[in-house]
């Protein structure tokens, strides 16, 4: 079993796992990180932007100022902005018989490994991540289709010259695999090859694996999966979280048994407590409200929104914001939540229940109702009709580098009265604003990531283990013995987080350690196979004779056919032997000539002399005489010149060409050993 | 021998009232526990007492399994939990968990506020029952216990609506419920994979129709509805809240939008109001074309379709009213019937199957005058349409489905006695397999093959497969193994592991044969011409000749020696292990037959 590690940021992975006679890719992440190293693309011509000075060499050559510019002291990259593609060189992705997508955050990249790989196989995941994942691609494309910009920068990325750059550039990681963002269509044609799976569904694959996606908690239709034969089980752990929030909570009992956990996708922001992140988040919005500033949330179209928005449901009567508008921008606005409503299989119990009433799940139906919150697809249209300030917005991109986000930060940026608010935490939010400093607006940072933290990590992978009160898996499992737990990870799990390389807390703690993984590794999973499904047919079942060995164990011989199809094995019972028709042709020497492979059974025991002479004697054996020798004895049958040596482990027979005599004797000898 | 059994306490030869006992692998699962609605005395719940006299049902059921939220599926689940009691699990979607207690709640109502009956299920035992209730995902895979799992699939019919597979090991069944084979304005068509269950227990409605294309009666009832309205009649149409009701909404919306029609069309109020609002909150339960356009317009926020009054009954002029329940036993429906059923203007539009009993039925089997309680004759003048829009498949449908799930043996339940007669002799003659029609509190028992399952060890499977791969793989290869059974765990390994793992020592036997062969040359050329005689003979098989002047014919050892009293006599030594017992023997018996001339 071999893990193919092919992207090396942990919350975004593409992994692939060779297990049994299949390949599957678990996860289509997409780093997006690589966007902050160019520059915004704003929506309205913006002067400063387009007025940045070009960058040029220590020594004075400007070959590159046309590529690349300077802000406050940075360097960015003046083109459309690319994106750093999973690994495609490390195996051939054309043999990749499925995906499985764990949720919508991580299946950004599919369309580059489904349109350009010569992948054929199946991709699987739930309706919701389908849905939203769409909806996320959709803005994507949209963000980055409505600016064409005519540049794409390349130079910059020779290996020569990429050395002679400022930091970040200088140390940004494969730079020649970045591409632009891919097209709609290409968008539609990968999700076609996605087939809808739900929770506790076992999908066989070639009949040799099953997988299971199991409810993580993380977000809509977000799931952990399990990948098992009948005698291994892999858990592939992405993006799973224990608060209660919006999705249905995480199914841990189902990781039980695991003998190698792949864990991935834990919190960004270990040392932030969620809970007190949007506490930080209602009273900064309320505070520059009230003076009279406006507030900018860059997000997602889903996701952290949904419960900030019911947050704020909560929340804006009692602060007295009843009367200042909140919009949320984005071309899928309006299908985000509607979405969501509609799912309500996946939600957690209480927002269920209200479904049962028939009442909407989130309280942004009524928001909207009350035309507290309203949604536009972009600044255009009806929006700057609408418009007020103070007002409190989101929108997309959390980058700010692309989307209705930019035109917020060039609009409001200069007056200290707003405030921009960082609630996701896939970028550094000193690194998303650096094109936009010199900055008067204030900055508050308060990441929401619920996703597993260390000490949650920890209770888990002990609850995983616990095994045991191990029940039988099935019937017909082998004995089970205390297999240990195999966890895999990213490298940058088993290690404190650099900038605080004090807290030994903040890393995974497991016994055996942990194996890490990066980006372009290969990784063999230290486990063997040993045993493997098979079914016995009825007919050869009834023919099977048991025979007790020792107390409570029984054994069979069992001699049988082999039918294996669709990697399925089935044993039937011999054929019986047919008779040769009578009116057989010349007989040709070879149809006599047994088959080799026909093996008789091993034999066990020992033969006590004395029962076996009076055996032979019975039998019409006269002359039996017996000598001992060193090691047993030697049985003589003096008129039939035969000899039968007798030991412990073995008996020899030593006789003339009589095979009639041959045999008697050898059934004689077979009644005292059992066989195998 | 292991057996499934199957016992219908209702929908046996029978629509209504369906519940299924089925026994598989020793679990009891009970399917559907649903009311009759051509009763209103005892025979209204299926008779409990069958599954025990005495002693709570807990103990003798494992779960319980509602196929949907129709009341002949789920009307007796109160009764049967809070008053006969049982605490166990019981299993439905989540349209149909959300439903079911309101159309619960609806009944109750008709029975103990509007007839006044006693001892009936109260508001409080829906709440209790409900909490049993576990709610299933499609294509969840639920387990039950350690062995029973079941899991469900869309079944169209109406929201909600799942057929579930019960499987225990490598034995299954699959109830259909309620089915739909073609795709509806509303609705997606049923659909399951090629599970290859022991047993289908299908429903069988329509078992004798074959309805023609669905556009033919979409276009036949808005030509009736619209001719009526023209000539300022009334249209009765009465519908169950949920399911039909929507489709022909959808239908009359589209119709009035587009031939710009003003006549009301009203829908009675309260529950359906509300139903359309779990239609847009289960809309991954309708079809693919509601689902995808739903953000732009839900189909279930109706336009021209308006609340009803009672009072609007009374009404001059025409106009379309959608009345609950569909087989006119009782309510507003009902009501209104009687009021218009004196005019010839008017139409009344049955849009489903009618249980025997209800007056729905009798006018529909062309009865004019209906005698109403307090002895007083009702006569019908209005004109009278019966539709199939119920959302069953037809014997086409039907055919479809045991195609496509591939099962050993297939039960017909829900449908009329003489028309599951028709189908089952056409499943037994299409698809060779037996088909059952059980009446009700009638057993069927059917005996199962199941292969066991063993693990095998991974060196001998190996081994076996490889020699799978010779090129004359058709002919079948025995393997040998030895199976260790130990508790309730078995495993399949090769001999020599199976005498390992239990310390036993291999116990070797041995023969060795002298064969005596007239010939004077010198042992070394008796040797050659064993070699050259067996090579020539055996070639499928590995002949050597050894430096130490023996032969070895795969693991047999052939020497020559000398005669003690005739020179002119060889002794073949031909030595082998029993477990080349039959290449051994058959050496022995070649070699007795001399060798070929040399040549000189």
């Amino acid at each position: 079993m071999k893990l193919y590690c092919l992207s090396g940021h942990p919350t975004l992975p593409c992994n692939v796992l060779k297990f049994k006679s299949t390949t599957i890719m678990l996860d289509c992440g997409l780093d997006m990180t690589s966007t902050l190293n160019f520059l915004p693309l704003p929506l309205v011509q913006s002067p400063r932007l387009s007025n940045l000075p070009g960058w040029t060499l220590k020594d004075g050559n400007t070959f590159l100022d046309k590529e690349l510019k300077e802000c406050s002291g940075h360097v960015f990259v003046d083109s459309v902005p690319e994106f750093c593609l999973p690994e495609t060189e490390l195996i051939d992705l054309s043999t990749v018989d499925v995906i499985l997508i764990s949720n919508y955050h991580c299946m950004m990249a599919l369309p580059y490994i489904t349109e350009h790989t010569g992948f054929t196989g199946t991709v699987y995941a739930t309706e919701p991540t389908v849905q939203i994942g769409r909806l996320l691609m959709e803005e994507l494309v949209n963000f980055i289709e409505r600016v064409p910009k005519a540049q794409s920068a390349s130079l910059w990325k020779n290996k020569e010259v990429q050395r002679l750059l400022p930091a970040p550039l200088k140390d940004a990681v494969e730079v020649s695999t970045w591409r632009r963002c891919y097209t709609m269509q290409e968008v539609n044609s990968a999700l076609s090859k996605i087939q809808l799976v739900g929770y506790s569904q076992k999908i066989e694959l070639f009949g040799a694996v099953q997988v299971t996606p199991l409810s993580s908690g993380y977000a809509l239709g977000s799931s952990n999966w399990i990948i098992q034969s009948h005698y291994e089980k892999v858990s592939y752990v992405s993006g799973s979280s224990l608060l209660t929030t919006h999705p249905q909570p995480m199914d841990q009992a189902s990781l039980k048994n695991s003998d190698v956990l792949i864990l991935t996708g834990l919190t960004q922001i270990p040392t932030a407590n969620p809970d007190g992140m949007v506490g930080e988040f209602c009273s900064n919005l309320a505070l520059t409200v009230r003076n009279g500033g406006n507030v900018l949330v860059p997000c997602y179209p889903s996701g952290v929104i949904y419960d900030l928005l019911e947050c704020l449901y909560q929340y804006i009567d009692s602060a007295g914001l009843s009367n200042i508008p909140f919009y949320f921008i984005s071309p899928v606005a309006n299908s985000s939540l509607e979405f969501a409503q509609i799912f309500a299989e996946w939600l957690c119990h209480n927002k269920q229940t209200k479904v049962y009433l028939p009442e909407p799940p989130f309280p942004h139906a009524e928001l909207i109702q009350t035309n507290k919150l309203k949604h536009y697809p972009s600044i255009h249209g009806d929006f700057s009709n609408d418009f007020k300030q103070p007002c409190v917005v989101f929108t997309g991109h959390p980058s700010l580098r692309f989307g209705d986000v930019v035109h917020f930060m060039e609009l409001w940026g200069k007056s200290s009265l707003n405030t921009v608010i960082f609630t996701e935490p896939d970028f550094s939010y000193l690194d998303a604003l650096a094109p936009y400093q010199p900055l008067a607006m204030k900055c508050i940072y308060c990441p929401i990531d619920t996703r597993l933290n260390f000490i949650q990590v920890s209770k888990l992978l002990k609850e995983v283990q616990m095994r045991k009160l191990r029940p039988e898996r099935r019937r017909d499992s082998p004995k089970v013995t205390q297999v240990p737990l195999h966890v895999v990870c990213p490298e940058q799990y088993t290690q404190p987080p650099p900038a605080q390389s004090h807290r030994m807390d903040l890393m995974i703690d497991c016994q055996p350690p942990a194996m890490s993984y990066r980006r372009a590794e290969v990784l063999a999973l230290p486990f063997k196979r040993r045993y493997e499904k098979i079914e016995i047919m009825p007919e050869l079942a009834d023919s099977l004779v048991p025979l007790e060995i020792k107390p409570g164990i029984s054994l069979a011989t069992v001699s049988a056919v082999l039918h294996t199809k669709d990697n399925k094995h089935v044993l039937q019972a011999p054929p019986r032997p047919s008779q040769p028709p009578a009116s057989k042709k010349r007989k040709r020497v070879s149809d006599d000539i047994p088959d080799c492979k026909l093996l008789k059974p091993l034999l066990s025991g020992s033969i006590p002399v004395d029962q076996f002479v009076q055996t032979l004697e019975k039998h019409g054996f006269s002359d039996v005489k017996v000598e001992d020798t060193a090691k047993g004895h030697i049985v003589l049958l003096q008129e039939a010149e035969t000899l039968i040596q007798i030991e412990e482990d073995s008996t020899h027979i030593i006789c003339d060409n009589d095979e009639m005599l041959r045999v008697r004797l050898r059934d004689l000898v077979l009644k005292f050993l059992q066989k195998f | 021998m292991p057996e499934i059994k199957v016992t219908p306490l209702g929908a046996g030869q029978d629509v209504g009232r369906s519940c299924i006992l089925v026994s598989i692998a020793g679990k009891n699962v009970m399917l559907d526990c649903g009311m009759h609605m051509g009763y209103n005395d005892d025979r209204r719940f299926p008779d409990f007492s069958y599954i025990t006299q005495n002693g709570r049902l807990t103990d003798f059921l494992d779960c319980v399994i509602i196929s949907h939220f129709h009341l002949d599926h789920c009307g007796a689940l109160p009764y049967f939990s809070e008053m006969v009691g049982y605490d166990g699990p019981i299993y439905m979607t989540h349209p149909t968990k959300a439903i079911c207690p309101i159309l619960l709640e609806d009944y109750r109502k008709i029975t103990v506020d509007k007839k006044g009956e006693t001892n009936f299920f109260t508001s409080q035992m829906i709440k209790d029952c409900m909490k049993k209730v576990v709610a299933v995902h499609l294509h969840q895979t639920v387990q039950v216990d350690d062995e029973l799992e079941i899991k469900a699939y869309y079944a169209g019919h109406v929201l909600g609506a799942a057929m579930f597979q019960i499987k225990v090991g490598s034995e299954s069944a699959v109830y259909t419920g309620d089915y739909n084979m073609t795709p509806d304005r509303h609705l997606g068509a049923a659909w399951i994979d090629k599970c290859r269950p022991n047993l289908l227990i299908t429903e069988s409605t329509y078992a004798t129709t074959i309805r023609d294309s669905k556009r033919c009666r979409e276009r036949d009832f808005l030509k009736k509805v619209h001719e009526t309205v023209e000539r300022g009649g009334k249209v009765l149409i009465p519908v169950f809240a949920l399911g039909r009701a929507q489709e022909l909404c959808i239908l009359l919306e589209t119709f009035w939008e587009r031939m710009n029609l003003k006549a009301p069309i009203y829908f009675s109020t309260g529950l359906t109001e509300k139903a359309n609002h779990y239609y847009k909150l289960f809309i991954t339960w309708t079809n693919q074309k509601i689902r995808k356009t739903f953000v732009q317009r839900n189909m279930f926020e109706f336009k021209h379709i308006k609340a009803f009054d009672r009072a609007f009954a009374d009404n001059p002029g025409p106009m379309v009213v959608f009345a609950t329940p569909g087989m006119l036993h009782a309510g507003q429906s009902l009501q209104i019937f009687r009021k218009w059923a004196g005019n010839e203007k008017n139409m009344v539009i049955m849009p489903g199957y009618c249980v025997q009993g209800t007056v729905g039925h009798k006018i529909l089997s062309g009865q004019r005058k209906l005698e109403m309680e307090g002895r007083q004759i009702l006569e019908v003048k209005m004109q009278v349409e019966y539709m199939s829009f119920s959302a069953h498949a037809d014997a086409k449908g039907i055919m479809q489905l045991v195609r496509q799930a591939e099962p050993d043996n297939v039960l017909l339940v829900h449908g009329e006695a003489k028309k599951m007669e028709f189908l089952k002799q056409k499943i037994e003659q299409e698809f060779h397999v037996n088909c059952y029609m059980p009446a009700n509190g009638e057993t069927v028992t059917l005996l199962t093959h199941p292969n066991i399952p063993v693990g095998i060890s991974l060196g001998l499977l190996k081994r076996e497969m490889a020699l799978g791969l010779l090129p004359d793989a058709k002919k079948p290869k025995l393997m040998h193994g030895t199976l260790i059974m130990k508790d309730n765990n078995f495993r399949l390994v090769s001999s020599e592991q199976a005498l390992k793992e239990l310390g036993l020592a291999e116990h070797q036997l041995r023969f060795t044969c002298r064969v005596h062969i007239h010939d004077t040359r010198k042992e070394q050329e008796t040797v050659l011409r064993v070699y050259s005689h067996l090579k020539s003979v055996l070639k499928a098989h590995s002949v050597q000749h050894l430096p130490d002047g023996s032969v070895m014919v795969e693991s047999i050892l052939i020497q020559a020696t000398a005669h003690s009293e005739d020179p002119g006599t060889k002794v073949l030594l031909v030595s082998w292990t029993y477990q080349d017992e039959e290449l051994g023997s058959y050496l022995t018996s070649l070699l007795k037959k001399g060798l070929p001339q040399a040549p000189s």
